[in-house]
């Protein structure tokens, strides 16, 4: 039970990652060249997947954009990751002293904003542009992080093992180094592959209203809309970038459940 | 039993929502269009969506724009030109009212002209006026107008959106209340939707057909085609997704016109950056250029390309696409002539309307082909007015210049694309002095010449205007001389 969705959502995450990763060495067509004589055709022996309104092969620029998904995600998953489990460990060392009160109101307030229509405007002030989606998909994962690991840190805190590691003289930061962090690891993972499909979604929808990845360079966000007034003739422009965000998001939302079921303690143990 | 009951309510309600349909039919139209005014006056801005909703059916000017481009007479009933043809002397209609009952007569002429040509005059076409050195009311019904040198084009001139008669009574709320002369009063306006106008009972003219027009605002492609679709909208002009129209065409509820514009879409240049300022480099884009990819990539086939800054369909446009044909291989040869064999990168700003959008991707793989890089930043309208037409901060853009006979735009050197050549203003300033027509022809012919062999922007194409409309509507405007949505002759079909 619990192996089959982390098979199944390993098994579609890996395909996208695949594609994403053969996109560096081979593409089955060059997409910055455009034809338009070949424009809107329907998947064939070709192109596989059809080409768009300029002629490009779509089954290239999903694998291209299959990158941009990726590198998006991972750098603003990264600095959700790096920013807010220090943060999180930190506020755990003292639980209610000014530190954490100020780390944790501070996430509240992030939080309490609606992350898209924040990135909206971070991106709408700074500029459209892949680095600037980063940034502003990256700030709403530092809270995520933040929380998950100040709320899994503080529970250890308590435990006989680390007030052993206390007595022995290690500080507050080797203890949250050496014994918090590994063992709420697990639950970083989970909560990391989670937030990957949640950047995935966000960069399309970034995207998709025009406000990430700049042309020339794919973005299944943009394929969408772009796809959008020819749905009604040209169904396979939409169906395909929309397949693929669908995969990847399912993929990687199984494979974050199937972590979870196979690293979260509690869960396991209920299960045992 | 019930259920026959409930039937035969529901028919009888939709005869009655059938028949309360057809009534309004006949007299009400929904016209929706992309953009929306900023305001409503158009003697103080350069959008072209004031006019496109005001233009003849509320404002109307001395002369004006017939269907097919020509001048015909306006609140003028006639004039007389002196004959060293600086002195106009314009017979006004008699019985003319504003929209507010007020008389509209010789001194709302001379308002509006001396306000349109004033030193503080935000008017966005002054160079109309610049001629002018005195309007005098003869009496109430003639004005006479002194020029300072002949103008050839001066009834043309005045029958612009930009020169249409105002009153002084009402010039304090134009901008949300527009009083004019024309078949139809202003009743509302819901910023972001809609614009109401509805029939003026006293109007000079012939009484339009119509009794209720509503002007609606759909920015959004796809959104465009779902209301034309769901006959939301009885005719949308200017429909923005060419790549809908054959389905359009395909079903017998529409019909589809497909016109010609002032439209002249171009690769704009600013060549006052370099090293867009070397002739050669401009040139080795305009070869590398292929217009019909783009024409059929970005506008699904409408379109007709242009080699100058004039629209094809002018008896005097000279066909000068072969003077930038597609070719880059001689392009590469070019820039390798200007020292930049390994090309350069430069910004390439697009506003919002897809042949910008999808025209710049076309374009950027094209220049990408022989060497030149573009950074490509997709801008709204109002960012694009801050940085490219008044910041003039960018390399290349793509625009559409939909106003009639504006190639005297290269004559002035702080337009956008900053062209600054002293032969082509002496011929500009000796064109508008000019009034013998072959002389003018000739001219004209000159000019397109001149800003051709300096590549001064890339030509791409003259925009199709194409409106789609309930196939029972009659008397649209096929092509847009000007920018307007002409309703006064607009009526259903029974």
């Amino acid at each position: 039970m619990k192996s089959n969705s982390l098979i199944l959502g390993g098994l579609l995450s890996a395909l996208v990652v695949i594609a994403a990763l053969v996109s560096f060495l081979w593409v089955p067509f060059d997409i910055t060249q455009l034809s338009i004589p070949d424009k809107l055709q329907t998947p064939n022996e070709v192109h596989w997947l059809g080409t768009d309104h300029f002629g490009r092969d779509i089954l290239s620029m999903i694998m291209i954009g299959a990158r941009t998904s990726l590198a998006v995600a991972i750098l603003a998953v990264g600095i959700g990751f790096f920013i807010g489990v220090p943060l999180g460990l930190a506020a755990a060392t003292k639980k209610n002293s000014l530190l954490d009160e100020t780390i944790m109101r501070t996430n509240d307030l992030i939080f309490a904003f609606p992350s898209l229509v924040i990135a909206i405007l971070i991106t709408a002030l700074f500029g459209a542009g892949a680095m600037n989606a980063i940034i502003a998909i990256g700030i709403f994962n530092i809270p995520v992080f933040a929380r998950v690991s100040r709320g899994a840190a503080l529970s250890l805190w308590q435990k006989e093992f680390i007030l052993a590691a206390r007595v022995s003289g290690k500080s507050d930061l080797r203890i949250s180094a050496e014994h918090i962090f590994p063992n709420i690891a697990n639950l970083l993972i989970v909560q990391g592959t989670i937030q990957f499909s949640l950047g995935i979604l966000a960069e399309a929808g970034l995207s998709y209203v025009g406000l990430g990845t700049q042309p020339p360079v794919p973005s299944w966000g943009r394929m969408l809309a772009d796809a959008q007034t020819m749905v009604s003739f040209a169904p396979h422009l939409a169906i395909i970038p929309g397949s693929a965000i669908i995969v990847t998001v399912l993929g990687l939302n199984l494979m974050g459940d199937g972590l979870r079921d196979l690293l979260d303690p509690r869960v396991r143990r209920s299960r045992e | 039993m019930f259920q026959s009951k409930k039937i035969i309510a529901a028919g009888a309600f939709a005869l009655f929502a059938g028949a309360g349909l057809s009534l309004s039919a006949q007299s009400d139209i929904t016209v929706a269009m992309q953009l929306e005014p900023p305001h409503l006056d158009p003697t103080s801005a350069a959008a072209g969506a004031i006019d496109s909703v005001l233009y003849s059916n509320v404002f109307e000017g001395l002369t004006r724009f017939a269907s097919d481009g020509s001048i015909i007479a306006g609140l003028a009933e006639s004039w007389d030109i002196s004959s060293d043809g600086t002195v106009y002397t314009f017979k006004l209609r008699s019985g003319v009212n504003f929209h507010d009952g007020s008389s509209m007569d010789a001194n709302d002429v001379k308002f509006s002209l001396d306000r349109a040509r004033a030193e503080d005059s935000t008017n966005a076409q002054k160079a109309l006026f610049s001629g002018i050195t005195d309007v005098a009311v003869v009496d109430n019904t003639t004005v006479k107008v002194s020029l300072d040198k002949p103008n050839g084009s001066f009834l043309f001139n005045m029958a612009w959106g930009d020169a249409v008669i105002v009153a002084p009574e009402s010039i304090e709320g134009i901008k949300n209340n527009p009083v004019g002369t024309g078949a139809f009063t202003f009743k509302n306006w819901v910023q972001g939707d809609r614009i109401e106008l509805s029939r003026n009972p006293n109007y000079w003219g012939a009484k339009p057909a119509l009794e209720n027009v509503t002007f609606k605002f759909i920015s959004d492609p796809t959104a465009a085609f779902a209301a034309v679709m769901a006959q939301d909208v009885d005719v949308f002009t200017g429909f923005p997704a060419p790549e809908n129209l054959p389905q359009f065409e395909a079903d017998p509820r529409f019909q589809v016109l497909e016109g010609s514009t002032e439209g002249e879409t171009i690769l704009s240049t600013n060549n006052k950056m370099p090293p867009l300022d070397n002739v050669k480099v401009r040139k080795a884009i305009a070869h590398a250029i292929d217009r019909q990819a783009i024409i059929d990539g970005a506008m699904f086939g409408y379109g007709t390309p242009i080699g100058t800054h004039f629209a094809p369909h002018n008896p005097d446009y000279v066909d000068l696409t072969g003077n930038s044909n597609y070719d880059p291989e001689l392009s590469k040869k070019l820039l390798a002539e200007a020292g930049l064999s390994g090309g350069f990168t430069t910004t390439l700003k697009l506003p919002p309307p897809s042949y910008a959008r999808r025209g710049g991707e076309i374009i950027a793989s094209q220049l990408r082909a022989v060497g030149i890089e573009t950074e490509i930043s997709n801008l709204e309208w109002a960012q694009w007015l801050e940085q490219v037409f008044r910041g003039k901060d960018y390399g290349l853009t793509i625009v559409s210049h939909t106003e009639p006979m504006d190639i005297g735009i290269y004559a002035r050197p702080d337009y956008y694309f900053q062209y600054d050549n002293p032969e082509f203003q002496s011929l500009m300033t000796e064109l508008n002095g000019t009034t013998d027509p072959a002389k003018r022809s000739s001219m004209l012919k000159k000019a397109q010449r001149i800003i051709s062999d300096d590549y001064v922007n890339g030509y791409l194409f003259e925009l199709a205007f194409t409106t789609v409309a309930n196939a029972k509507v009659r008397g649209l405007w096929k092509n847009a001389p000007t920018q307007a949505t002409d309703l006064t002759g607009v009526s259903w079909a029974d």
